[in-house]
């Protein structure tokens, strides 16, 4: 069963006025099976979180580790942390003219899996997860992310979600910009990834309404930097009540 | 002569010649021209002792061998200097096309007759005059009224090269060009190509330039009647120390006419250059005319350079539209972080990136033998650097 287990993570970016440090000693465990969700205000470092544990190169990890199944995260580089089993959806994916999405994700499927998927097996798998997010069969000829709306561009990562089936995926603000719908078939489609108990959930967001549709076994409060409270979903609840003024001092909801 | 002008800015970020366009010195006597200092507008981008004496009036010691393959369609001739068909599409803008045009011995003329479709691609193969030799040629493809064709011209070999080439298109007729530029690495290439494009007539023009010490094309599109468009499309591949410089003009002279251009390049290792200059005049008369032209360059590796000038004049208001766009930079890491965090291994994912990059133009490239070579010599460039 997989672990991702980050201890002490301190995390700085380097800004016109030297590097800054964002994440201030994050200590989280994962387990196959568990969703969590990270909630904080903006700026509080949650992003920083899931780009540092991607390997995003802006992001300089300064101490303390990530491990995945006893793995050293951090001496991956970033497609290695993906063909390990993990996975980023993205806040804000990325286009790559010219590539078109069929193209990317088969390519994506080949390095992840260690070989081709057989192409008559392969075109059926991937109609059938595009079916199940509602998206277009069109898209499939369309360059990666290029003049997507931002609700095509979420159900496109958890279309990669699907198809990649990693041991841990970390979902950064995947509800951000999207309707009621829209939201829906996301949050399905990640309760479909969910569904086989053995991989894990990290999933992190300002809001709650996403925790309606996809329930954390845990809620963790983010704020300055690092974890300042972890609770049950209940916790969830009580954050939509009352803000997170009392971890930050200023009124910002968290509820819709 | 051909003035050196000092260019500024306007607000849109082209950048409007003091002199126009429009008054350019243009003649088929090589005499009419100074020698050019390289100091002049148009000169001033290419490394002038790199010509080899192509502006100082250096004489032929070769020649370069012209192969031409072409279905029955198609007529192919070797005419003498002074063949009053030679000229018709355009006239020397510059003091190496003009030298070019007074030095030729013989021309290859390919004519597809009216209201006939080429039922194959033409091939015409020019294989420079070897290491050390210089050569000058002329090539013309006439289209007559409501021809179609598709001409590849495939430059290889050694040696320096100046030549003009011309597309005289009657009204009607559509003409695709591909003209591909794999010199070996000591060539200097210098070609001018003209273009005459007659009422509804449709010219599709594409050069790839991947290789040569220096290669410098210039294509210019005339307008003869109205209703005709053009594409100008461009793909090339710098390496260390290559100097590749395309310079388009549009000439909207005629109302209703369209022009699109749209070049791309990559550049990788020490002193890789390119320039681009993009000129687009819109006259008085050309009233209904839209344009636009775009350059976009990746710069693979440190130690590259490219420069890109879009120049847009506008001599009259009653457009259907004009526009440009620039652009050159990096390798952009954003693009390849999220290939790599979906499993991808950094290699791969730069060649996807370059590949997505040059993906538009070898799509408008309609002879499938030529756009799969270009896509194996993308990759072998791509290979030879390890990105």
């Amino acid at each position: 069963m997989a672990t991702l287990e980050i201890k002490d993570l301190h995390v700085s970016v380097a800004t016109d006025d030297g590097a800054k440090e964002i994440l201030k000693g994050v200590d989280l465990t994962v387990r196959a099976g568990e969703t969590h969700a990270i909630m904080g205000p903006n700026g509080s470092g949650k992003s920083t979180l899931s780009y540092a544990v991607a390997g995003h190169p802006k992001y300089e990890v300064t101490s303390g580790s990530v491990t995945l199944d006893g793995d050293d995260v951090l001496a991956m580089s970033v497609d290695e942390r993906a063909r390990a089993g993990l996975f980023l959806a993205m806040q804000y994916p990325v286009e790559v003219p010219g590539v078109s999405m069929s193209n990317f994700l088969r390519t994506a499927a080949t390095a992840v899996r260690g070989e081709a998927p057989k192409l008559r097996t392969w075109v059926k798998e991937v109609k059938a997860a595009m079916s199940e997010l509602e998206i277009d069969p069109a898209f499939a000829e369309r360059s990666v992310n290029e003049g997507f709306s931002g609700g095509e561009k979420k159900r496109h990562e958890i279309l990669q979600l699907a198809l990649l089936s990693p041991k841990i995926a970390i979902l950064d603000e995947t509800d951000s910009g999207l309707d009621v719908d829209a939201l829906r078939v996301v949050s399905d489609g990640v309760n479909r990834f969910k569904a086989s108990g053995e991989t894990g959930v990290l999933l992190i967001t300002h809001y709650t309404r996403i925790l309606r549709h996809i329930t954390p076994d845990f809620v963790h409060v983010f704020a300055g930097g690092r974890i300042v409270e972890s609770g049950g979903s209940e916790l969830a609840n009580v954050l939509e009540a009352e803000g997170y003024v009392k971890y930050t001092g200023s009124q910002e909801a968290a509820g819709v | 002569m051909t003035a050196a002008v000092e260019k500024q800015s306007h607000s849109h970020g082209a950048v409007v010649p003091e002199s126009s366009r429009a008054e350019w010195f243009t003649s088929f006597d090589v005499n009419a021209f100074e020698v050019p200092s390289g100091r002049e507008e148009i000169w001033r981008f290419t490394p002038m002792k790199r010509l080899a004496g192509l502006h100082t009036g250096v004489e032929a010691t070769g020649s370069a061998t012209v192969e031409v393959d072409a279905p029955a369609e198609v007529t192919v001739e070797t005419v003498e200097r002074g063949d009053s068909r030679l000229g018709a599409a355009g006239v020397p803008a510059d003091r190496v096309a003009a030298q070019a045009f007074s030095s030729f011995t013989a021309a290859t003329v390919l004519t597809v007759a009216k209201e006939t479709k080429a039922s194959a691609p033409v091939l015409v193969t020019v294989t420079g005059p070897g290491a050390g030799q210089v050569a000058y040629g002329h090539l013309q493809v006439r289209a007559e009224r409501f021809a179609e064709a598709v001409v590849v011209l495939d430059h290889r070999g050694s040696g320096v090269y100046a030549d003009n080439v011309e597309f005289v298109l009657a009204d009607g007729a559509k003409l695709t060009v591909v003209s591909i530029q794999d010199w070996a690495d000591d060539a200097v290439h210098v070609s001018a190509q003209h273009a005459s494009i007659g009422r509804d007539a449709l010219l599709r023009h594409t050069v790839v330039t991947l290789g040569g010490d220096l290669v410098r094309v210039s294509p210019t599109a005339a307008f003869a009647d109205k209703g005709a468009e053009v594409e100008l499309n461009g793909l090339y591949f710098a390496d260390a120390g290559q100097h590749f410089e395309h310079r388009t003009f549009v000439d909207h002279s005629q109302a209703n006419c369209t022009s699109n251009v749209v070049y791309k390049g990559a550049l990788q290792g020490n002193d890789a250059h390119t320039v681009w200059i993009g000129d687009v005049l819109i006259r008085a008369a050309a009233e209904g005319t839209q344009t636009y032209e775009l350059n976009r360059n990746l710069l693979l590796t440190d130690g590259a350079r490219a420069d890109s000038v879009p120049n847009l004049e506008i001599e009259t208001g009653e457009i259907a539209g004009a526009g440009h766009a620039s652009a050159t930079g990096r390798f952009d890491d954003e693009q390849l972080f999220y290939l790599q965090a979906r499993g991808i291994p950094e290699d791969q994912a730069r060649r996807l990136v370059v590949r997505g990059f040059f993906h538009e133009l070898l799509m408008k490239i309609q002879v499938p033998e030529v756009r799969e070579r270009l896509e194996a010599a993308i990759e072998a460039e791509l290979e030879a650097v390890g990105v």
